[in-house]
Formats: C-alpha cells, structure tokens, sequence
C-alpha cells in the first residue's frame, strides 16, 4: 500500500534539490563584483531608509492564530467526513455539539472585530 | 529499500533539527523546522500512518510555521536586544541537560531493548494509524477528548483575541 | 455500522453546568450594553452553585462515562465541590478588586470558569489523554489570567513565565504518556493497573521513563521543588484574586489526578516510587519553608508558603494509604479557607496598582484596623498549624496517617517544617500587633463582597478547627469506593 506512494516521496526529493540547485548555480557561475549602488534596495528611486526589518503589527499575529486554530477545527472534520456514514445520526451529533463550541468563539471573533482591519 | 528510507529520513530529520538550533537568524531555523517537520511526515508515512503525515504538514508545517514566522516578525529581536553576557553561561548549561537527557533516554530504551519484554519489538500492525483507526477511536472511545478539544480551542480564541487586541487605541 | 459508545452524560453534569455558565457570560459580555459586572457575577455564582448542587446530588452514585475515560466517585465529586467553593470565594476576592485597579472586563468570569471546566475534568479522569486535556483547559485560562492586567509590566512577566514553564511541563507530560502507551498499549486507569499486575517498575525501563516524565510534568502544576521556580514571579504579578484562586484551585487538581494516577493506576509501582516522592516532600517542605523567611513581599511570602503546604501534602500523598488520601482532602478543604482568607486581607489592605504589599506595611495594624488585624491573625496562625484553627487539624491527620504507615522520619520533618513556618508567619502578627504605627496614609474601606470572602473563610478555618467531626466524615466518605 505505501508503495503506491512512492510517487510522493520522488516528489519531495525533487522538491528538496530543486531549490538547492538553484541557489547553488548562480553561486558557482555568476560573476560577483558588488558596488554599494548595486546593493542597494533599489537602483533607482528614492535611497532606502532605516531597517527593512520593521516591527511587524500585531494585527498579523492575531489573523495567523486565528487561522490556526480554525484550522485544527477543520483537521477533525477529515476523519469524521471519513467515517461519517458508519457514525451516522450519532455523528452528526457528536460534530454539532463540536462546532456549536466553536461557533460561540466564532461569534466573539466577529463582535469583538478581530477579522477587522482597521 | 524501506531501511534507506528510513535512515535518509532520520538523518535529513536530525541535521534539520540541528540547523534549527544552530542557525544564526531565526527566520532560517523556521525554515529549518518545516523542513524537519516534512522529514517526521515522511517518516509517519513510513510506517503507515498516512493520515498523521497528511496532518504533520497541513498542521505543522502549515500553520503554526505561519504563526512561528509571524511571531519572529512581531517579536523582531535583535542581537543587541538579547544582549551578550548570559547566553554562554545558558547555551553551555542547556547543552549539558540537554546531552544528558539525550543520553538517559538512549539508556532508558537501549536497556528496554535488552531486559524489557518484548513489547517493542512488534512491528507495526497493519491498520496502524490508518485513518480508519483514527476516526473510530477518536469518534468512539475518545469521545470525549475530542469534545473537550473544541472548549480547549474556544478558550485559546478567547485568550488570543483577548491578548492582542487593544482596548481603543492600538498600542505597538 | 460502527457501535455507539457508552455515554452517560451524568458523569459531565457538573462540568456541563459550568460550561454553560462559562459561555453564557461571554455571550452576554458581547451583547449587552451597560454596566454589566452585577449581571456577570450572578451568572458566574449561579453557574457554581448548579454544579456544587449537581456534584452534591451523585454523592455515592459512582457514575463512570465515556468508555470508563471519566468517573465520578466520591473522590472526584468532593474535589469538584472544592473547585466550586473556591471559585464562589475567588468571586467574591475578585469584584471590589477589579473596580478598585480599574480592570474588570467580562472575560476574568470566563477564564475562572473555563478554567474550573477543566480542573473538574482532571479531578474525574481515569484515562491519561482526558487527563491531559484536563490539564490543559485548566492551565490556558490561569495563563491568561496571569496576564490579566495587561498594562502592567509584572503581569505580562507573570503570563509569559507561566506559560514558557506550562507549556514545557505539558510537552514532558505527554511525552512519558507516550512512553506508558507505547510500553502497556492502554492509557485507561484501570487497563493500566491490570496490565501492570506481575510486573517490576525496574524491570521496565520504557515505564518508568514514563511514569518519571509524568510525575514531573505534573509536579510542574503542583509546584513541587524543584520545579517550582515560576510560582514566585507567577503569584505575584497576576492579580491578587487569581493568585488566590492560583493557589488553592489548579493545586487541588493536580493533586486529585495524582492520587488517582498513583493510588489506582500505578498501584503495583507504588513502593517503587515512593522513595521518589519522599525526596520530593521534604525538599519542596525545605526549600518553601526557608525561602518563605526571607521575603518582604506578602504576595511572594504567601507563594512561597504555598509551596511548602504542596509538601506537606504531598507527606499524605507519599504514605500511599487511605488514610493519607483522606488527610490531603481534609488538608485541601482547610488551606482553602485559610489561604482565601489571608489572600482577602491582602486585597483588603492594599490599595490601587497593587501598592502596599510589603510585610513591614502592616506594622501597627491592630490599633487602626483591629478587625483586619485579628482576621489576619488568625488566618496566620491557622496557615502555621496552631490549634485550635483548620491548619492544626488538617496537619495533625498528616502526620498522624505519615506515623502510622511506617514514615516516621517524614513526619518528624514535616513537624520541623511547620516549626519553621510559625517563625514567618507569627512575624507577621509581631509585625501588626508590637511594632509602632506605620506611616501610612492607607484607608480602608470594607466593600460588602470582600467581607463575604473573609468570613466565609474565618468562619471554614476555626469550623474545621473546632468542630472537625463532620469534616472528618466528609472526607471518609469521599475516599469511599477508591480504595
């Protein structure tokens, strides 16, 4: 049975040289001869100023849990979609009494304005 | 053919997990992480356990990457921040514990190869794993550490939102 | 077709009506407009009393649910009780205090009950994964309320320190799970004691790697020494109320799931870890007794005091008998009136942005506020186990049940211990009683819910102090059908 995975685990061998390849050729055949013109952010425009490394807001952090979280709620649907039809009644149930759960945190979400981007 | 696997997994895992550690800015040990959190899945897939591997990278490698990324950028510290005078002292305690933890363990299992029963020698059953096991044990007899999953995730709703969001004006 | 499991929601009745209570007040927190605090501490009251009079109600009923993954004996219900009272008079600590630092917000209810959700579920486990849901549907809540008052720097510290700490005892915590499952394939109590019969703690290295990584995951939450060091900064930067539920609640929870984890489902290691637990009560004694006679702070002083009333529990929990269960209960329902008590006098006298916590502030006390005066007195000299108070009685069935399972020595510490604590806490009614008047210009006013705490709490301390027949009872029964 796993064998028929096999394709996969191809898959990310390629996708783990791939990149590295690609990083490393520049390396071996590019010419390098850095001015600070050509190290700078831009080459035309206005000069850059500060770090590029600002703070991030904390709105972003805020957006990334929440995902998160949602997310984990919809992991368990997976296993329940899968099994669904032998669970029955009592699945639908069980589910429901899950996302009601849920739910009243999705509510707070919504009144409290978190998904709001002001 | 599995044992090569196995072993380029396991090795692919550790160097990762030692990239991790070692690498200098911390977006790249985040990077590192994934790659260490994909090396686990394969390494769940391995022994059968497809549907853990699926989760190890919606879940893992996924999201809370995410939120690691974004926690690095909302943090946003710096080296001058850290300061220089006590991480020796910790780098240099930590890897002691840490080492010594390792090695107790390794202890611990090398004597439950030799004196424990044989109770982990199985190999790994058929269904292991499967997302037919899964889904019956956390729908039947788990019944009830999955419901109580959904107050735990309510609650982190509640905190998340409650923490970061300012009243009225936005302080950062 | 797949078989629908044995339910039995009765044995959730309790938690349910917490649950209930817990999102009611957030909803109502959304969508009412004005002042609402009155209305959310009702809820919240009522929440409490349904659950303590559901928990009372299945007394002797033993109902198991949920493939056996969660009982509720006598054992279970009398902590559940506990977590109720302590949440009522946490509620009571906590209304004049949040008005007074300016910090009320609808969601401290929340966190106190979601967090009880959690310490009833882990006070009914009998199955290591509930256990650990449990654990952390109770933790996340205590590590927001920590965090509570967000503008002020030590509370953050408080949040950050007790979460890094929580989150890493869950990490090793699951991890010897792991290794009990991997090695007996079951994580159900009972399966666990069966599968356990004929075999050596030593002879299994896997389990007891586990069962070690468990024991000190919990002994994180407990706070035993040495894994105590984040209760110092942890209690004295979250709010006052929620240090007093702090100390009391998650710590009578920690210990129900030990009891039921070492005394039913690691029965057979018991004499094998006994000499663990040994080490771990006379150190967590030691280290909170003698720390706690350095302190200034009253808040850290009290933290400190509470670790060392976790060894002397833990005492009971090493003796591995009945009698031992029945004195850390008995111990549990005391300190909790004493240290709400104390904790209330602290609230009492303390004035905005957490001023005037420093011992040697108390000086004089007695001739300006001689009612807060005597309170703290007594709840001092209760906290040192001085008859005829609760302290005493619950110290007294300690030792006695050390004594008479064969831990002389550990009863001869612990009595040293307790020697040791009246030296800090008698200081401090030195401090109010003999020293001259401070320069204060504290006022004190007496708001109605605070005094309800304080003599609830006097009246529970010299209660079991002096009539402690019905409490002896109480406890006897509720060890009923574990043993």
């Amino acid at each position: 049975m796993i064998e028929a995975y096999f394709p996969i685990f191809v898959l990310f061998i390629f996708a783990l040289i791939t990149p590295v390849v690609m990083l490393l050729i520049p390396k071996i055949v590019a010419k390098r001869e850095p001015t600070p013109i050509k190290d700078a952010a831009y080459e035309c425009g206005i000069p850059a100023e500060g770090d590029a490394r600002e703070r991030f807001p904390i709105k972003f952090y805020l957006i990334a849990i929440l995902f998160l979280l949602f997310d984990l709620e919809a992991v368990f649907l997976y296993p329940w979609a899968y099994i669904y039809k032998k669970l029955g009644l009592f699945g639908l149930i069980e589910m429901g009494v899950f996302i009601t759960i849920l739910l009243v945190g999705y509510i707070y979400v919504i009144k409290k304005g978190a998904l709001k981007w002001q | 053919m599995y044992m090569a696997i196995f072993i380029l997994f396991a090795i692919m895992s550790i160097a990762g997990a030692i990239m991790v550690i070692t690498l200098k800015s911390p977006v790249s040990s985040a990077i590192a992480l994934i790659f260490v959190l994909c090396c686990i899945a394969g390494l769940f897939a391995l022994m059968g356990a497809l549907f853990m591997a699926a989760l190890q990278v919606i879940v893992y490698a996924g999201a809370i990457m995410v939120l690691f990324l974004f926690i690095i950028m909302l943090l946003n510290l710096k080296d001058e921040i850290l300061g220089e005078d006590e991480k020796k002292v910790t780098r240099v305690f930590g890897s002691i514990l840490g080492i010594a933890f390792l090695l107790e363990i390794g202890f611990f299992v090398r004597r439950a190869l030799t004196v424990g029963s044989e109770s982990l020698m199985y190999p790994v059953p058929e269904q292991f794993a499967s997302i037919e096991v899964i889904s019956t044990g956390l729908f039947t007899k788990f019944l009830f550490a999955f419901e109580i999953t959904s107050v735990l995730l309510l609650v982190a709703i509640i905190g998340a939102i409650m923490l970061s969001k300012g009243e009225g004006k936005t302080e950062y | 077709m797949i078989e629908i499991p044995f339910i039995n929601l009765a044995v959730i009745y309790p938690e349910i009506a917490i649950f209930t209570a817990s999102v009611i007040v957030l909803l109502v927190d959304l969508f009412m407009k004005g002042e609402k605090q009155g209305t959310l501490s009702t809820i919240t009251m009522l929440g409490f009393a349904a659950a303590a009079i559901i928990a009372s109600r299945q007394w002797f009923h033993f109902e198991t649910g949920f493939s056996d993954a969660l009982i509720a004996d006598n054992f279970a219900l009398v902590f559940k009780l506990l977590f109720c009272a302590a949440g009522v008079l946490t509620l009571f600590l906590s209304v004049h205090y949040l008005n007074r630092e300016k910090i009320f917000r609808g969601e401290y209810f929340f966190l106190i009950l979601s967090s009880t959700v959690g310490m009833m579920i882990l006070a009914s486990a009998n199955e290591l994964i509930t256990a650990f849901l449990g654990l952390e549907v109770m933790s996340v809540p205590l590590y927001l309320l920590a965090g509570y008052d967000k503008k002020k720097l030590l509370s953050n510290e408080a949040a950050l320190k007790y979460f890094l700490m929580g989150a890493f005892a869950s990490g090793i915590l699951i991890y010897g799970i792991a290794f009990v499952y991997g090695n007996l394939g079951t994580t159900n109590f009972d399966e666990i004691y069966r599968a356990l019969q004929g075999k050596t703690l030593y002879g299994e290295p896997l389990l007891l790697l586990g069962l070690g990584l468990i024991l000190i995951g919990f002994s994180f939450k407990t706070a035993f020494v040495p894994f105590h060091s984040w209760v110092p900064d942890v209690y004295v930067g979250t709010p006052t109320p929620a240090t007093a539920f702090f100390s009391i609640a998650p710590k009578a929870a920690g210990f129900a799931i030990l009891f039921r984890l070492l005394f039913k489902a690691f029965a057979p290691m018991m004499p094998d870890i006994t000499g663990i637990l040994w080490v771990l009560a006379v150190l967590t004694m030691f280290a909170g007794n003698l720390i706690a006679i350095a302190q200034r702070n009253i808040k850290r002083m009290l933290a400190y005091s509470s670790i060392a009333h976790a060894g002397y529990i833990l005492i009971a929990l090493t003796t591995g008998t009945a009698d031992g269960a029945k004195a850390a209960i008995l111990y549990l329902l005391a300190y909790t009136a004493m240290n709400v008590g104390a904790f209330g006098i602290v609230i009492l006298l303390g004035r905005e942005g957490e001023k005037d916590l420093s011992i040697a502030g108390y000086s004089g006390l007695s001739r300006r506020h001689p009612i807060a005066a005597a309170a703290m007195a007594l709840f001092m000299f209760s906290l040192a186990g001085i008859p005829p108070t609760a302290g005493f009685i619950g110290k007294f069935y300690i030792f006695r049940g050390a004594v008479s399972a064969g831990f002389i020595w550990l009863a001869i510490l612990g009595v040293v211990n307790s020697l040791i604590s009246v030296y800090y806490y008698l200081r401090v009614i030195v401090i109010m009683y003999m020293k001259p008047e401070a320069e204060s210009d504290r006022v004190i006013t007496y708001p109605l819910s605070l005094m309800v705490a304080i003599i609830l709490a006097a009246w529970g301390t010299v209660q079991i102090g002096i009539f402690p027949n019905s409490w002896l009872n109480l406890v006897r029964d509720s060890v009923s059908g574990f043993f």
